[in-house]
């Protein structure tokens, strides 16, 4: 972890130095333990080796946990004011992926909202994110003050002076723990940091097909119960990468689609549209799930769209530029099985 | 929206302008008999429907959704419905998975020339329906 984060420092000094960005996206740690945050380090501060160099806040630990890419279609908007064609104008962005930043940073750049030769992509072999819920769930109550990782084994002090070592896969994200890729793979990179990865899973989807062997009237209870908690803050859209839409058809109101409230058929109709949205797109990230404010179970619904994609058309979103989106095109021999035919 | 024992299944069906909604008037001047429940709803094709549409139709109370476009490789549009079906299969499977029932939302091909495939498929949505019962999920109760 040390060493990938003395690495990251170097690249972007270096990349400032030889001018090569304008931007970095990296993370710095947060002010309460257990998180790191997005960090942006703009040229004009300089990364000249002085010691409060902004470089040197840039972080590499096991709290990383946003998805970067995020941020990228919004940096690369074209103002329309300005609607001339030099690519020169976007900005060079230099930006710190992990395996499922990095495609979510693909789906971004297939869908033309990421200009490729604008972004230096940084792979980082991922060791899969500590999730901060779990740990404080061992505390029941207690705040903790500090926590620090190394060699698999988290430190965690608490207000209540207890101290305690937690191993480190007892605490994964769930997501974690279902990755399909942990280690981007070079061809996808333009700098690639030596390290080790976790060891990818395949087709890891035991909490859906659990979810589906429930009775409908189950999974229906189950959807209302997650739902009735949603208070349409929007968060779950703002913290996915792939939720680009300039316009989202839930704050249209030329055409009001759905009501802004958080009346109940509302809030399922949103919730509905927008997994629907992220067909084929998805990269189980669980960015949304971790900015829900109220707890809401996105991931068994979100999960769910990335395991139909991938049983109907056999696609799950990955580092490859040239595969076309599942529902943009189609195949000959497509599943008919869910037509209607009338009885003769 | 009496949920009462004469209670009649209303049914929305989107219908593509090209073929399905020819096969309702082809039906309809060959005079054949078929349920009076559904509601038609003419669209462009079948790639036209946006899966916001057959949920919105649900919430504002509808007992079923049809849609039906060209048979695959018939489109005016020479691949729209092609695009449609594996829009609609992830659809109804996301349907399915948080506990509507399937027969709610049904999706078919009828051409042209289709009258008597178009009655028949209408009979067999409406009585699917009746046999499942109005709809109460995904209502919104204020209407």
């Amino acid at each position: 972890m040390k060493n990938i984060e003395k690495r990251i420092r170097y690249i972007a000094k270096e990349l400032f130095e030889k001018g090569k960005i304008e931007l970095f996206i990296g993370y710095e740690a947060a002010t309460l333990p257990l998180k790191s945050r997005p960090y942006f380090i703009q040229s004009k501060e300089g990364a000249v080796g002085s010691v409060s160099s902004p470089v040197a806040n840039l972080v590499w630990n096991s709290f990383c946990s946003n998805n970067l890419a995020v941020f990228l279609p919004k940096l690369f908007e074209i103002d329309p004011r300005s609607r001339r064609k030099d690519p020169n104008l976007k900005p060079k962005i230099a930006i710190v992926a992990k395996g499922c930043d990095l495609r979510s940073i693909t789906t971004l750049i297939k869908e033309k909202q990421v200009p490729r030769e604008n972004v230096v992509i940084i792979g980082v072999p991922c060791t899969g994110m500590i999730d901060k819920d779990k740990v404080e769930a061992l505390f029941s109550g207690d705040e903790i003050i500090s926590a620090e990782e190394r060699d698999g084994l988290l430190t965690v002090n608490t207000r209540k002076g207890v101290k305690r070592e937690i191993k480190r896969q007892d605490v994964l994200q769930e997501c974690c723990n279902e990755c399909c890729c942990p280690l981007p793979p070079p061809e996808s990179t333009d700098i690639l940091i030596e390290g080790k990865a976790k060891e990818p899973v395949h087709g890891g989807y035991a909490e859906v097909q659990e979810f589906e062997s429930r009775t409908p009237e189950e999974r229906w209870d189950y959807f209302k119960q997650e739902m009735s908690k949603c208070i349409r803050c929007n968060a779950c859209r703002q913290a996915c990468p792939t939720c680009w839409c300039k316009e989202c058809f839930a704050d249209q109101d030329d055409l009001r689609w759905i009501g802004v409230s958080t009346e109940l058929s509302d809030t399922m109709i949103f919730h509905l549209i927008r997994i629907f949205h992220q067909a084929g797109r998805c990269v189980s990230c669980d960015a949304c799930y971790r900015a829900c404010p109220m707890g809401v179970d996105l991931r068994t619904f979100t999960r769910n769209i990335v395991k139909d994609v991938d049983e109907l058309f056999g696609y799950v979103p990955d580092f490859n530029l040239e595969e076309i989106p599942p529902l943009s095109t189609f195949k000959e021999g497509d599943s008919e099985e869910f037509i209607t035919e009338p009885e003769e | 929206m009496e949920k009462t024992s004469n209670w009649e299944p209303k049914i929305v069906a989107f219908l593509c302008n090209w073929c399905s909604y020819a096969g309702a008037d082809l039906a309809g001047v060959s005079r054949l008999q078929y349920g009076t429940n559904i509601r038609i709803i003419r669209v462009p094709c079948s790639g036209r429907i946006n899966p916001l549409y057959i949920v919105r139709a649900l919430q504002n109370g509808a007992d079923g959704v049809l849609v039906s476009g060209c048979h695959p490789g018939d489109c005016h549009y020479i691949s729209g419905n092609l695009v449609a079906k594996r829009k609609f299969a992830v659809m109804r499977r996301l349907l399915t998975y948080i506990g509507i029932e399937p027969e709610r939302v049904q999706f078919s091909w009828v051409s042209a020339s289709e009258g008597n495939r178009f009655a028949a498929l209408m009979n067999k949505v409406i009585a699917d329906i009746r046999k499942i019962g109005p709809s109460k999920k995904l209502v919104k109760d204020i209407y």
